[in-house]
């Protein structure tokens, strides 16, 4: 068991994990951050998006010892002093969840993509850049439409 | 997947000593290969050897030659403004590795030490002419890899940095596999500084090749209708549910067209 | 603000969901919980020689590894089909058992072999790798066209692997209009196999208290109630007043989640083999990839006689339907009654003739994936009807307006009776929004740039709300199919509505609410829906068919005219009036011609304080409960036009416009039936474009296994949508609706092959229609050319 600590929605935490223990389920098992999902075991659908050092990741292809010491964001950490993210605002506004199992992946991968490309984004490039989240309710639509409306509020 | 011992070195040597200690030890870089290999379990190391503790990241862009950190994740090489002006390229290969996640945790150094079939560096790599330098040596590209997912690299020796020239002009352009978004074909031309093409393909086959017949027709003449009636030979070329040869040997010729009409 | 019917009202379950508060079944952990890990057959068929333990040693965390010989020794019953269907023949259907944990042989890779149960997860899953056991590989089959000739012999009780060979509809009088036939269109057609990827895997927690005898099963399902009547009637594991079946929240299901599977019935049944500690088992995505039940995979001959003027005279098909290794929960019905009753389409054909053969294959279980059926009566008739067009040289729109039910009631041939519908307006609103007028402009210019463009319609008839229960009895059905609902009124006013339907992603905690809100005139927030738990909810059938609206809100309707028929007895006595002469309107009861006025919460007070009215007359308290049974299917239909460019270069195929103009009948909530709407025309566009599932005749592995290799349709896959909505009442619900959950998967596919078979100028076209696909038709198409 490694001992390991990081700064996770703000919070510091430490835990004792496994080196092949995953950030997944670090967040999820030992921190009781449900809210990261785990929808796929290959990479590609998105429901474990977090931020680490400020950046979108997949947590379930990241070691948690690898992550010692970082700042991790999940979806839990989006809201502020129980306001809501404008994107998580933008999301129920625009009907961008259905299910709601890609949801934080989706947000986390949204909010991420405003950090790097700013607030105007159009919908194709909101298409491209969300290569790395797979969602089966909503066929995109909303989901567009959330992140456009959302990033001109962020 | 199985447990191990985990190290995270901070020296180079350190990282080549962990390695030559373990009794099946892997290097991990950004993870992107090797943790799903190892989640299905098709892997099972003794020893992770993680090379982030290295802090070996970053882009140098120099009048000729352009550095990239072997820990250099593919985000950083992307969005690197001085990577855009003088090997725009390679830029965009890069930022179209993968997904945004993928980008922000996978390395160049991880890419082309793993060698898949299907990835994009290697294209770049030998298409640009590039020198993949190591902790023990410097290999040109075109002798660094040498096999489907193997390398000129020894067991205990790792990518520190690839050099790339930077071209008179060049353009990437990529036909992604409908499901995984891997390279089913990718195509990289470049005209270099001292006349020469390079056409470079990987995904098609089992490693990344050139085709000499393209670059003879393109240094006679670099415009897209020079190569449109060259064709690759689809025998040899990877078959499976999403391509058959035929078709990869088609696309070959259809994005280096492209590919030469982009060029920049 | 309104939240009535037809207002767009913010999901009320969405705050949990966007703050990563939800509670799916993975995320709930009990005390002491142990973690199952099953083991697989890695052959297509094989025997079963031999399952052997290694010795465990204590960090191997082992509690117990259990196989079919345990499961044989408890006589738990196996997994069912639970709907009979009788062959032509008079036969009934050849079910083989489907035992929880395999006994003797295994019949397809990924079919449940053993479970191994651990302190942990990672402990369980290295254990399974250990358990020694030997097969004996038989010759197997994955093809459903080749299945009846193969050496393989699946069930003893199928000879050929055929289940069942059934018809629909009148032989003679299909020749006779053949016979009769100015032309004849011919089409074969493969609706390609679908694994159905909800994005949460499948998850359960199957916990056994000693204390009470009572077990309790958390699992992801969208008929808890079905589970645990199946449960305890067929596995026999405990009676159902000792079992406990809660879906919490779900994520997506699709149809996959309707299904009693072995894995979850084997947690909760091992729970008290281990001495009542919890077992919890979470499906890896490659688990769903090989053992959820997958949709679709027919293999179709259909022919369609046209007069000289276009009309047509009758329809035949031949279907091959793969069943898979066993017959899950509901398989039987999916090629039969919910396919072959859709083959009318939206058209007055007068003779239909169906034949229908459900095969075993040794491949994961086939059951109802979205649309069910429905999809693959649309594909056949929107292709065939697409195509006829062509040959006859009729424009497609005019040439389907020609055919349309214009009467209703319609008898069909084949059982059903369209209650309402106007076909011709939804296709002249799709023609107006896809600018139908302007294809050959825009098809020009594409050509200039290199690209082919083509367009295409599905004009699509479902069945939605899968009841009555009479009339689903009378086709087989071992279930009725109506709803039930409870209203509680709390003193206070606030409202509880308890219902049999289940929420996987719907909405209902919001539409339901609207429903309250505007019969009661009451806030909406102090409406909440209970739901997805047998303890709480007194019983249902779930949620799939797109029957919770018509079927589930229905029950709501109905018990809610009970709250307020009691309701107004109660405030005519406080206010001493007469009841006839009490008004209700925006939440408040009033006596007629005075103003004497009581607010709705008012006379819940009333009704639980008991003081005023007498209670030999009235019991005291307002809670009112509802079982609804519909009297027909509703017929949500609709026309979906679909453009695409494909660059002739590469094959690649870019949806560009997507028209669909869709007839619910009431709507709720109009933003969401949107979302229904975009997801599954999403779903459908995944089936014509990227998906198929592909086992290797050779090995009979599946080849797509993982998202490496089964293309999930993503962002860029498709277009924003155009909607448009037109409306006919259903006739047979009090509320109108007709239900919207399924009508875009099941246009979707139609559309888009009609588009791309015209684009390419080419006949037949498979799916998935992949770029590598259409280059190799285009390389055909020049070869013939040539």
């Amino acid at each position: 068991m490694s001992a390991i600590s990081m700064k996770v929605n703000g919070k510091a935490v430490c835990g004792a994990v496994e080196p092949r223990t995953l950030l997944v389920q670090f967040l999820r098992e030992n921190l009781g951050l449900t809210g990261t999902h785990v929808g796929c075991d290959t990479s590609q659908c998105g429901a474990c998006v977090v931020h680490v050092n400020g950046t979108a990741i997949k947590s379930c292809t990241a070691l948690a010892v690898a992550c010692d010491g970082a700042e991790v964001t999940t979806v839990e950490g989006l809201a502020k002093n129980g306001k809501l993210h404008p994107m998580q605002e933008a999301f129920r506004e625009h009907h961008g969840l259905q299910c709601g199992f890609c949801t934080p992946g989706m947000l986390m991968a949204a909010v991420d993509l405003v950090n790097r490309k700013g607030k105007t984004l159009d919908e194709a490039t909101i298409r491209h850049e969300l290569e790395g989240n797979i969602c089966r309710c909503t066929g995109y639509h909303n989901i567009v439409k959330a992140i456009q409306a959302g990033a001109e509020n962020m | 997947m199985e447990n191990f011992i985990y190290h995270r070195p901070t020296k180079p040597a350190d990282a080549v000593k962990a390695m030559k200690d373990a009794a099946d030890g892997k290097f991990l870089s950004g993870g992107m290969t090797l943790l799903p290999t190892m989640k299905q379990g098709l892997a099972s190391p003794s020893d992770i050897i993680d090379l982030g503790g290295l802090g070996n990241s970053g882009v140098e862009v120099g009048a000729d030659k352009v550095t990239v950190k072997a820990g250099t994740v593919h985000a950083n090489v992307a969005i690197d403004k001085g990577v855009k002006k003088a090997i725009p390229a390679l830029a965009a290969l890069a930022g179209g590795i993968g997904d945004p996640h993928v980008r922000n945790r996978g390395t160049i150094g991880g890419s082309i030490a793993n060698n898949d079939p299907a990835a994009d560096y290697p294209a770049a790599v030998v298409g640009l002419n590039a020198t993949v330098v190591t902790s023990a040596r410097s290999v040109p590209g075109d002798k660094f890899f040498t096999d489907i997912f193997t390398t000129a690299l020894k067991d205990d020796e790792i990518v520190t940095a690839v050099e790339f020239p930077v071209p008179k002009r060049a353009a990437y352009v990529k036909f992604p596999n409908p499901a995984s978004r891997y390279a089913m074909v990718g195509v990289m031309v470049a005209e270099l500084k001292d006349g020469s093409v390079r056409v470079a393909v990987t995904g098609a086959g089992p490693k990344v090749f050139r085709v000499p017949e393209m670059e003879k027709a393109l240094e006679a003449n670099f415009s897209a209708d020079a190569i449109g009636g060259i064709k690759v030979k689809a025998s040899g070329l990877n078959s499976d549910m999403h391509a058959s040869p035929e078709y990869r040997a088609h696309l070959v010729t259809v994005l280096a067209r492209r590919a030469v009409a982009a060029a920049k | 603000m309104d939240t009535g019917i037809g207002a767009r009202v913010k999901r009320k379950e969405d705050h949990r969901f966007i703050t990563g508060k939800g509670q799916y079944t993975d995320d709930i952990n009990l005390k002491d919980q142990t973690y199952a890990y099953f083991v697989r057959s890695p052959h297509a068929h094989a025997t079963i020689k031999s399952i052997k333990e290694p010795e465990w040693a204590p960090e191997d965390g082992v509690v117990a590894v259990f196989t079919g010989e345990h499961v044989a020794e408890d006589k738990i019953g196996g997994l069912i089909c639970g709907w009979m269907i009788h062959s032509k023949d008079g036969s009934p259907m050849k079910a083989g058992p489907h035992p929880i944990l395999a006994q003797g042989k295994a019949r397809y890779v990924g079919d449940h072999v053993a479970v191994v149960i651990a302190e942990t997860k990672e402990q369980a899953k290295a254990a399974a790798a250990r358990v020694d056991v030997t097969y004996g590989v038989l010759p197997h089959v994955v093809d459903v066209a080749k299945a009846t000739k193969s050496k393989a012999q699946i069930h003893d009780v199928a000879p050929d692997n055929t289940v069942f060979e059934w018809s629909l509809g009148d032989k003679a009088a299909t020749e006779a209009a053949f016979q009769r036939a100015h032309h004849v269109t011919k089409l074969d057609l493969v609706n390609n196999r679908l694994i159905p990827n909800a994005m949460e895997p499948r998850a359960a927690i199957g916990s056994y208290d000693s204390g009470s005898d009572h077990y309790t099963l958390y699992t992801t399902s969208q008929n808890p109630h079905v589970a645990r009547l199946v449960i305890s009637a067929f596995h026999g594991l405990a009676p159902e007043h000792k079992l406990r079946v809660i879906a919490p929240d779900v994520g997506g299901g699709f149809g996959s989640k309707i299904f009693i599977y072995a894995e979850e019935v084997v947690c909760v049944w091992a729970s008290k083999r281990i001495g009542g500690r919890p077992i919890k088992w979470t499906a890896e995505r490659t688990e769903s990839f090989l053992a959820d039940a997958h949709g679709r995979d027919h293999v179709t001959h259909a022919e369609l006689a046209m007069d000289k003027d276009g009309h047509i005279l009758g329809l035949k098909c031949h279907t091959l339907a793969s069943m898979g290794a066993y017959l899950s929960t509901f398989a039987s019905c999916v090629p039969t009654y919910l396919y072959a009753t859709l083959l009318s389409g939206q058209y007055a054909i007068p003779a239909i003739y169906a034949e229908v053969d459900a095969i075993y294959t040794n491949t994961a279980p086939v059951d109802a994936y979205r649309g069910a059926g429905r999809p693959e009566a649309t594909y056949l008739v929107e292709r065939i009807v697409e195509t006829a067009a062509r040959e006859m040289k009729i424009d497609p729109a005019e040439f389907r307006r020609r055919n349309f039910v214009t009467t209703f009631p319609h008898q069909t041939p084949v059982i059903m009776t369209y209650d309402a519908g106007d076909y011709d307006a939804s296709l002249k609103k799709a023609l107006e929004i896809s600018d139908y007028k302007g294809f050959p402009a825009r098809k020009a210019a594409a050509a200039k740039q290199g690209k082919l463009r083509g367009i295409g319609f599905a004009n699509y008839i479902e069945a939605c709300g899968i009841a009555p229960s009479a009339a689903v009895g009378s086709l087989g059905a071992g279930v009725g199919l109506w709803e039930s609902a409870e209203v509680r009124v709390n003193p206070v006013g606030t409202i509880e509505v308890l219902t049999g339907s289940h929420s996987h992603g719907q909405g209902h905690e919001t539409t339901f609410a609207q429903l309250v809100s505007d019969r009661l005139g009451v806030d909406i927030n102090s409406v909440a829906i209970v739901h997805g738990d047998t303890d709480k909810v007194q019983f249902g059938m779930g949620t799939y068919g797109s029957r919770s609206g018509a079927v589930g809100m229905s029950a709501i309707s109905k018990a809610l005219d009970k709250v307020e028929a009691k309701a107004r007895k109660i405030a005519a006595h406080v206010m001493e009036a007469a009841e006839g002469d009490i008004e209700f309107k925006n939440g408040s009861f009033s006596v007629k011609g005075t103003d004497k006025k009581m607010a709705f919460g008012e006379v819940a007070l009333a009704a639980y304080v008991a003081h005023k009215f007498p209670t030999s007359e009235i019991e005291p308290g307002l809670k009112e409960t509802a079982f609804y049974d519909p009297s027909n299917f509703t017929f949500p239909a609709g026309c979906h036009i679909c453009e695409v460019e494909i660059d002739s270069e590469t094959g690649v195929t870019e949806i560009v416009s997507w028209t669909a103009v869709d007839d619910f009948g009431t709507v709720i909530n109009p933003m969401i039936v949107e979302g229904q709407v975009h997801g599954g025309i999403t779903q459908g566009i995944g089936q014509a474009l990227t998906e198929g599932c592909v086992y290797d005749s050779e090995s009979g592995q599946l080849l797509t296994g993982s998202y490496m290799d089964y293309c999930m349709p993503r962002a860029t896959d498709v277009p924003s949508f155009k909607l448009g909505f037109t409306e006919t009442k259903c006739p047979s619900n009090p509320l109108g609706m007709k239900g919207c959950g399924e009508a875009g998967a099941i246009a979707a596919p139609a559309a888009v092959m009609n588009a791309m078979t015209d684009a390419l100028g080419v006949k037949d076209l498979a799916m998935p229609a992949s770029p590598h696909t259409v280059w190799k038709t285009l390389q055909a198409t020049k070869m013939a050319a040539e």
